[in-house]
This record gives C-alpha cells, structure tokens and sequence, in this order.
C-alpha cells in the first residue's frame, strides 16, 4: 500500500474514532465561522434592504462593486484587517491580533460583499407588484422590508450560508489574523495548511475531508433553499 | 372622499394620464372604463397614493397628504384590490388577516374578520389552503376578502370579475351591491360596459389617458361624441351577447 492510500484509511479512522483534536479544530471552525455570519448577517441584510429600497445616485455603480468583491482574495482582507487592529493600527489597542476575535472581524468582512449582494438580489427578485400588495394592505415601510425579505427568505438564507461557507473555507484571514495557534485559533484550514507541510498527511486529510463534506452539504442546503 | 386635480402621469417619457379631474364622492359608486391601455389602472393606483403622479395633486377627504406617513394614513382607509392580484406567501388565512395583522388587531378580532370576510366571498372552510395553490377566481376572490377585513372606508376594485365565471362574477357584483349598501365608497373599473352600469351611480369614461366623458349611465348613452358612442355600443352588443350566454347557462342548469 502507497502513503496516500495509507493516509486515507487513516484518515477516515480519526474521523471515526473521533480524534479529540480533530473535533477540537472542527468545532473551533464551526464557532468562529457561524458567529462571523452572524455579525455579517445582523449588519448586512438591514443594511441591503436600505439599498433595496432607496435609489440614491450611484446605487448601480455601488451594487457592482459589491459583487465585483465577492471574490476578493482572502489575504486582502488579511492584510486589511492586520493593519486595522495590528499594534500600530487604529484598533491596535484592543489586543485582537492573533485572538479568535480578531479572526471573527476579519471572516465577518471577507463574507459581507457576499451576503450584501445576494440579500440585495434576493430582494430584487420579488416583484414589485409584491411589494406594492403590502403597501396597498397597510404596511409600513418597516412591515413592507419584513413582507419582502419573507418572500425571499430562502434566496437571503443560501446566501447566509454561502458566506458561511466562504468563511469556513477560507485561509488567509484566518493565518494572518489568527496566526495558527494550538488550542486558540488553529481550525480547518490553517491546520491542513500546517499538518501537511509537517508531513502528517492523515491528519491533514482527515481535516479536508471534514472540509469538502461540509462544504458540500452547504451547496446542497443553498440549491434546496433558492427554491424554497 | 378621493379628489384627483390635474393629475397626469408619465411615465418612460409616455404620458400614461393626462390632466385627469376627478372627485370620488363620499358613499358613491364610480365605475371607470375604458378601452384596454386606457390608464384604468394607472388610474387606481393613483388613487391608493401608490403611484405618484407627475403633476397634480390629489386629496383624500379633501388634504393631500403631505408624507409618507400622511400618506400611509390615508392608504390604511382605502382597500384596494388590483387588477392580477399576487397572494402573499402562507395560507389563505395569512393573506387575509395581512392587513388586520399590520393593523396590530386582537387575535380573537383578526379570526373573526377573517371568518366572515372569507364566508362574504364564498371561501368558508378555505382558511389553511396554501393560497399560491389557488385557481385565478378564488385568488380574486381572497384579494376581495383581504380588502374587505380591513372595513376600508373606500374600495377601489379593478376588474374584479374579469377572471371569474358569470356565476361567481354575480357573487362578487351581489357583494359590491351590499358594500355599497352599507354606505361603503367604491370605485371599480372594469371592459364590462353592463357591469358598470348596473353597479355604478355614475361613470367615467377614459380613453388614452384622458378622461372623454363622465355621467350617469343613462347620460352617457345619449352623449354625442361619436368616440364615447361607439365604444357604449360595442359594450352594449357584447351585453346581449352576454345575456344570451347566461340564459343558456341558466336554462341548461
Ligand atoms: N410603468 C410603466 N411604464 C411605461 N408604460 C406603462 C407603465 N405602466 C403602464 N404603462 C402603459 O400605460 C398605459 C395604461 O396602462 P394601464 O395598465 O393603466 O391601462 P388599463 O386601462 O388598466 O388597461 P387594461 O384594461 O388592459 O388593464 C398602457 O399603454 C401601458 O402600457
Ligand atoms: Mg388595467
């Protein structure tokens, strides 16, 4: 038998036998990606449905470069947020550098284009002559966002979890910010990156199949949910 | 109790209404018709201060709201039911307790309306059907419920028959009758040149955004623009035709 396959058998029993640090890593993944969407959530749909709703002069232009930063390389926002709460940076007194919070900043920023745009697109899906159907019944025009983002709740939720995806996966906030360590910010991804690099290939296996089962229960639920 | 001055709208560079003057008077029933693309609904809409128009102004019980929340005011005393209604998403039941539920009315008061607005409409026993579910006629006929609960002071109602069958469309004009008995304002528009007539104390005819004449029915039959008499008598041949398909049906019942 080859290392790989070898590795792979492995694998699966660590994950099996549920690895204490494999649960740890996963778990800690989980925490910090799930109150990063949350953060982004409770800022972002709010505020997509005030862009929803008001036409303001350059709101096109705005929307577009919203989605043009859907796919912005991860360790740009690294980079950003380091320099934000580093030592020398304007929030360098709060001691986040290297902190599960500091990461938590830094994924809640990396995912808000993408939970921006797609609340602003799963808006814009419901018909006008919806919204109008509220309107005419009484609502307000608190009572109307709520009426709407209703009809779009499935299209606002994929993209809820498409940003917890994106946060879960991603590496360079999470290296950057978190720093990789043991016990404190180490999660999937940064201890593949390690765990490899070290050679231990079953651990870092166990941990991408972890990641890859995740990440395609996430685009099953997305595809459920656009429709529902 | 709804007074348009002036009002014209545009829209996309078309003029869509044209300098329309029109009072809806306190406890009168209005019909509008016209041709199709006439403006009808554009017209209705304007009066639900949903669609604002680009000179003019209009006045709910004789002040033009001056805000938002003036104008949310006013639209909470009119029910409205559009020409395609859309259900909202959930049952029958949500769709019609929508406007009461806004409204923040008891729970034990919103099950009441609901009841007796769904039974007004024939829908009795439809409450937890999945109101996208619906054919065409029961979702006018849930729109029409749905305006109903909220005792709107006044109704604007577009084509409301247009999707139903002649006996459920008697259903809903029987409804209109007692509305209006009740002291209720309505405005309806509707191609029914006959339905106008026997609901409406008085009707306005549009035509291209423009409103050509308006009157009692009797004085509109006598009016002598060629335009307003040929588009009464197409609506009047299709009347006959109408009476003939509702004897047959009738006699063949
Ligand atoms: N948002 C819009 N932009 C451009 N044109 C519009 C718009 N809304 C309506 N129109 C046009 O305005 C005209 C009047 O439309 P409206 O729907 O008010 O007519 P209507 O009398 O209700 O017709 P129908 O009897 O077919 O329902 C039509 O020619 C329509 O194409
Ligand atoms: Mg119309």
């Amino acid at each position: 038998m080859d290392e790989i396959t070898r590795g792979f058998i492995r694998a699966i029993e660590l994950i099996l036998e549920l690895n204490p640090e494999v649960i740890e890593v996963t778990l800690r993944s989980f925490l910090i990606a799930l109150s990063s969407v949350t953060i982004a959530s409770l800022i972002n749909v709010p505020l997509g449905s005030l862009i929803y709703f008001h036409h303001f002069p350059g709101r096109s232009g705005l929307i577009n470069l919203i989605q043009t930063l859907y796919s912005i390389p991860t360790v740009t926002v690294g980079l950003f947020v380091f320099l934000l709460i580093s030592r020398e940076g304007p929030l360098g007194s709060c001691g986040l550098l290297y902190t599960p919070y500091g990461m938590i900043i830094g994924q809640s920023v990396l995912i808000t284009p993408v939970i921006l745009g797609l609340t602003i697109s799963a808006l814009s899906n419901v018909s006008d002559d919806l919204r109008d159907t509220a309107i005419s019944l009484g609502a307000d025009r608190f009572q109307t966002i709520r009426t709407v983002i209703a009809e779009a709740r499935g299209p606002v939720l994929a993209a809820l979890l498409l940003g917890f995806g994106r946060a879960l996966s991603e590496v360079g906030v999470a290296m950057m910010i978190g720093g990789n360590i043991r016990g404190y910010t180490r999660v999937l991804t940064t201890a593949i990156a390690l765990e490899t690099s070290m050679g231990n290939l079953e651990m870092s296996i166990a941990l991408g199949l972890i990641l890859i089962s995740i990440a395609l229960v996430v685009n099953t639920v997305v595809g459920r949910l656009q429709e529902w | 109790m709804i007074q348009l001055e002036d009002v014209s709208v545009e829209r996309n560079g078309r003029q869509i209404l044209k300098d329309i003057n029109i009072e809806v008077r306190t406890g009168e029933t209005l019909g509008i018709i016209g041709p199709t693309g006439a403006g009808k609904t554009t017209l209705l809409r304007v009066m639900d201060l949903i669609e604002v128009p680009s000179k003019g102004r209009v006045l709910f019980r004789g002040e033009a709201p001056k805000n938002e929340s003036e104008k949310l005011a006013a639209r909470r005393r009119i029910g409205v039911v559009f020409q395609r209604p859309l259900m909202l998403r959930g049952t029958v039941y949500d769709n019609v307790a929508y406007g009461l539920r806004i409204r923040r009315l008891s729970k034990d008061e919103i099950d009441k309306r609901v009841k007796a607005a769904l039974s007004d409409v024939g829908l009795e026993g439809y409450e937890r059907r999945p109101a996208r579910m619906l054919s065409g006629g029961e979702m006018q006929r849930v729109a029409l419920a749905r305006a109903l609960a909220i005792s709107p002071e006044i109704l604007l109602l577009d084509e409301p028959t247009a999707n139903l069958d002649p006996r459920t469309s008697y259903v809903i004009e029987d409804l209109i009758s007692s509305a209006k008995m009740r002291g209720m304002t309505v405005v309806i528009s509707t191609h029914d040149l006959p339905q106008a007539v026997r609901l409406a104390d008085r009707i306005v005819i549009i035509m291209d955004g423009r409103v050509v004449s308006s009157g009692s029915p009797d004085l509109l039959m006598g009016s002598d623009s060629d335009e307003v008499r040929e588009f009464l008598h197409a609506g009047m041949l299709r009347h006959l035709d109408r009476r003939f398909i509702h004897e047959l049906t009738r006699i063949s019942h």
